[in-house]
């Protein structure tokens, strides 16, 4: 919790220094967000393959828990499917693209800023960061609700890492290789997802 | 990724606990840049209203879709594990 609101502010610091230009302008400092983008994929397959556990785990896990990354993704689209409905503004693909980003604000956010500009890659970026937000907070309730896969399925591509350490706390020791294992395929699919649904 | 992915691997050997550390670091300086580039950008700042509600619009109707997936394969499994015993 405490590392999402310093990362909510270093945001809102970013447009308070945008808004009273502050710095010189972004596109006079060339491509900086997308090369600490860059930097950022590097080290998170750095830590993948830094693991030499991680596939081993993966093989230990029930086959039917392997299903719930498929449910996240197809669950998550189907929502903001529905969600255009009450957006007459934004296309079917505007919605998905923004879905698609899984919790992964990062990454989503960017890539929406440089296929649909900044307007849409801000709603991804607020859109993705609730979601994360919403999988801290609410993981307890979700377990008592709807059972131990609900948070893990909310959190999307952030189990793997951001989220990981509340998921244990609430879903206990056992769901960490499935919350690993989610994290992992979720986190692939949403740059392909995002790339997909941002250029149709 | 797969360029990180090979390094990580080939390095595996040893631990590297400052990648935690220098991964939050990137992740601050790219939201704080991705917050410059949206401040720089007037129709972003007056939209924010608009965009905010609809940001919590698609990721409440994200998150709700996937609980509901969620829970079924939850009740599934909890049923076929039940039926062995």
């Amino acid at each position: 919790m405490k590392g999402s609101l310093i990362i909510v502010a270093f945001f809102v610091a970013g447009i308070i220094v945008g808004v009273t230009h502050l710095l010189p302008p972004m596109s006079s400092l060339g491509n900086i967000s997308y090369i600490t983008l860059c930097a950022l994929i590097f080290l998170v397959g750095f830590m993948i393959g830094n693991d030499s556990e991680i596939f081993k785990k993966f093989r230990r896990l029930n086959r039917l828990y392997m299903l719930l990354p498929l449910m996240t993704i197809v669950g998550t689209l189907a929502g903001c499917a529905i969600t255009t409905l009450l957006l007459p503004h934004r296309s079917l693909s505007d919605c998905l693209a923004v879905g698609s980003g899984m919790g992964y604000y990062s990454l989503s956010s960017v890539l929406i800023t440089q296929y649909k500009g900044a307007e849409l890659g801000t709603v991804a970026l607020l859109a993705n960061i609730v979601r994360e937000v919403i999988t801290l907070l609410g993981a307890p309730l979700m377990v008592r609700w709807f059972g131990k896969l609900a948070p893990i399925s909310v959190g999307g591509a952030t189990t793997m890492d951001t989220t990981l350490p509340i998921l244990t706390r609430a879903c206990g020791k056992d769901f960490v290789i499935v919350s690993i294992f989610h994290g992992f395929i979720v986190d692939f699919s949403v740059p392909l997802l995002v790339t997909f649904f941002a250029s149709l | 990724m797969a360029a990180g992915i090979a390094t990580g691997w080939l390095l595996r050997k040893r631990t590297f606990k400052f990648i935690n550390t220098l991964l939050i670091v990137l992740v601050w300086a790219l939201l704080f840049f991705l917050g410059v580039e949206a401040g720089e950008n007037p129709a972003v700042i007056e939209g924010l209203k608009d965009l905010g509600l609809e940001a919590l619009l698609l990721s409440v109707a994200g998150t709700a879709g996937s609980i509901a997936l969620a829970w079924e394969l939850w009740k599934f499994i909890r049923r076929k594990e039940g039926g062995k015993r």
